[in-house]
């Protein structure tokens, strides 16, 4: 482990950490004058998984918000797969394989858990709206292509039994997966996962932890997190930005952080006398 | 046990992902198609076809429209009067300007000058969404009669400021104009149906009715999946648009053969066909068929019955129909929100397992 923040390096459980994938330099995000995001640079290196933690309004969304594109930040770039990216679209920023969930669910409830998941793949899908009309041929083929590899994530989220269940029938738990499952149709480059674990009870927390692990390692997908279950966080992140009323605190290992004396502060509150 | 799918396995992706996967369903479409085609044609008089099928058949195609519209992509439109006005008057000057050309083909290019116009008129849909969209199509509705009012190009000055439909046949056969058959009125529009039904279909099946109802239900995370909302939302109202645009002409050129446009395509049609969406279902193919059904029928139904069977008074009969179908509406809507096609669907569920529900 030479010089971890450039990666090309192996983790202590064998996965192969690549270049820098997303590069944030000096972001700065206002709202009027209220300063969302203040001088913030960080990395996301290909293959790891990445958390930002922080206590409630520290701008880990808003963070969020500025990779997939919903904010456009005042200030610094924001570097994608070796190039500055331009102000984009969210929709465009899908298209350069950028997925991700939300922290309330934001399912398409009068769908089925099929289509849901179907939707994830609209990136992958070309064929104009005339071969739609006719259907067979062009339209059909790639529809069940697409149903293929829909179904082989359906199995890797153990969701078969529900695929056509309307999902505003699903409770919750299921409700997060399938929203995993959409995001990973996708088959992104980068998943951003908005508090995945929200809500869980001990047991849907580690079903959706090893969802994660299993993604990153069984598709290789870089995963950019926010969670606030600090056990949670530790265990599965190879390294993590803490953030505070905007500013970055803290950036590396979960044991760096954990005895960062400005980590601790923020979390646990510091006396002013 | 009239209903079932035990036994009924999908074996492959096509066959699941087919328009009705269910055995019995399929058959009963089939053998509907066939009735349709083959038996009504022969047996039909000219009472049916007028008071009835053709004016079932052409609502259902504008229903359709609609509800790709409103029940797909989830944007409500007052306009549809207007836009299929706009079809009925494409459809004239097309059928006055270029005779030797088939009617069938001004009927389909009147579908497409209106999916042009609509697309315009959704142009706000982008920045305006739920009762501003629908009180900014409600502007469209207006402009639009009055617009053919006013410019007597569209009517080709004549003097009545009506326009009338010339006699044109089909391979022989006369479609259009007074001397039309109850058959062939039937068999044109019956024609254009499955046609607009079966496209409906398909793109609603697909990825283009995927975006359009990942628009309808959640319009932030359709984006994040990369659904362009401009293209979605302007796809929507340009099929709509075609739809209602072939509605507009069929009523206009083979159903009334003559029209003044503010009598025949005024606010009440907008309404009509809105109403009939909602009892349908929203979001239905089927829905579309059965709110048409439903609405065209009821009238036809109630002043049978109180004229026809109890004798009274054709005025009386006429006030009682709009207090039934008031009433109907409402209970209706109380009774399921989702419209007869939830009903169905309900239903379906329940002889599924009928008779032995545990």
């Amino acid at each position: 482990m030479s010089n971890e923040s450039e990666g090309n390096f192996v983790t202590t459980d064998g996965r192969n950490i690549g270049g820098v994938m997303m590069e944030m330099k000096n972001i700065t995000l206002r709202f009027g004058g209220v300063v969302a995001l203040e001088n913030i640079s960080f990395n996301i290196l290909e293959g790891e998984v990445r958390a930002i933690i922080g206590p409630n309004g520290a701008g880990k969304s808003s963070m969020l918000n500025v990779i997939s594109g919903f904010y456009i930040p005042q200030e610094g770039e924001v570097i994608f797969q070796g190039s500055p990216r331009p102000s984009l679209k969210p929709f465009e920023v899908a298209h350069q394989g950028i997925a991700r969930t939300f922290q309330n669910i934001a399912l398409f409830e009068g769908m089925s858990v099929l289509d849901n998941v179907m939707t994830g793949r609209l990136t992958k899908m070309k064929t104009g709206i005339f071969s739609q009309m006719i259907w067979a041929g062009k339209a059909e083929r790639e529809e069940i292509e697409n149903r293929e590899a829909v179904e082989k994530i359906i199995d890797f989220l153990e969701i078969q039994a529900i695929r056509k269940t309307p999902v505003s029938r699903l409770p919750y738990g299921l409700k997060k997966r399938v929203e995993l499952a959409r995001a990973l149709a996708a088959e992104p480059n980068l998943l951003l996962l908005d508090e995945p674990m929200a809500g869980m009870n001990v047991e849907e927390k580690q079903d959706m932890s090893r969802f994660i692990l299993d993604v990153n390692s069984e598709f290789g997908t870089t995963i950019a997190l926010i969670e606030h279950d600090m056990g949670v966080v530790m265990d599965l992140s190879d390294r993590v930005v803490v953030m505070d009323y905007g500013r970055k605190i803290g950036d590396g290992t979960p044991d760096e952080v954990r005895n960062n004396q400005e980590v601790i502060d923020a979390y646990l509150g510091v006396s002013h006398d | 046990m009239l209903y079932r799918e035990a036994g009924d396995y999908s074996t492959s992706y096509p066959e699941d992902s087919q328009t009705f996967p269910i055995k019995f369903d399929r058959y009963r479409y089939y053998a509907i198609l066939a009735v349709a085609f083959l038996v009504i044609p022969f047996f039909v008089n000219d009472y049916w076809a007028n008071a009835v099928l053709v004016p079932f058949l052409i609502y259902s195609i504008a229903a359709i429209g609609l509800n790709i519209l409103t029940g797909y992509c989830g944007q409500v439109s007052l306009g549809t009067g207007g836009f299929m006005a706009v079809g009925a008057y494409a459809c004239y000057k097309l059928m006055t300007a270029f005779p030797e050309i088939s009617v069938m083909v001004h009927i389909l290019l009147a579908g497409g000058v209106t999916a042009a116009v609509v697309t315009l008129f959704g142009l706000p849909s982008l920045r305006i969404k739920g009762f501003y969209l629908a009180v900014s199509t409600l502007a469209a509705q207006f402009f639009l009669v009055w617009m053919f009012n006013k410019v007597p190009w569209f009517y080709n000055y004549s003097m009545t400021g009506m326009i009338g439909s010339p006699e044109r046949t089909v391979l022989g056969i006369v479609v259009t104009g007074p001397a039309t058959d109850a058959w062939a009125k039937y068999m044109v529009c019956l024609i254009f149906v499955t046609f607009c039904a079966v496209l409906a279909r398909n793109m609603t099946r697909g990825s283009v009715g995927r975006k359009w109802m990942a628009i309808r239900d959640m319009d932030i995370a359709a984006e994040i999946i990369g659904v362009n909302p401009l293209m979605a939302k302007l796809s929507a109202f340009a099929v709509s648009g075609f739809f209602i645009g072939i509605a507009g002409a069929l009523f206009f050129s083979v159903y009334l053969g003559a029209i003044e446009v503010t009598e025949a395509f005024g606010i009440e049609k907008s309404f009509l066909v809105l109403f009939m969406v909602i009892i349908g279902g929203l979001g239905s193919i089927f829905g579309s068929f059965a709110g048409a059904a439903f609405l065209v029928l009821l009238p036809v139904l109630l002043k049978n019955l109180l004229v026809g069977g109890l004798g009274w008074p054709t005025d009386l009969a006429q006030h009682l129909y709009f207090i039934i179908a008031g009433g109907l509406i409402i209970i209706f809507l109380i009774l399921e929100p989702h419209g007869l096609a939830q009903l169905w669907r309900v239903a379906k569920e329940k002889l599924r397992l009928w008779p032995f529900p545990h």
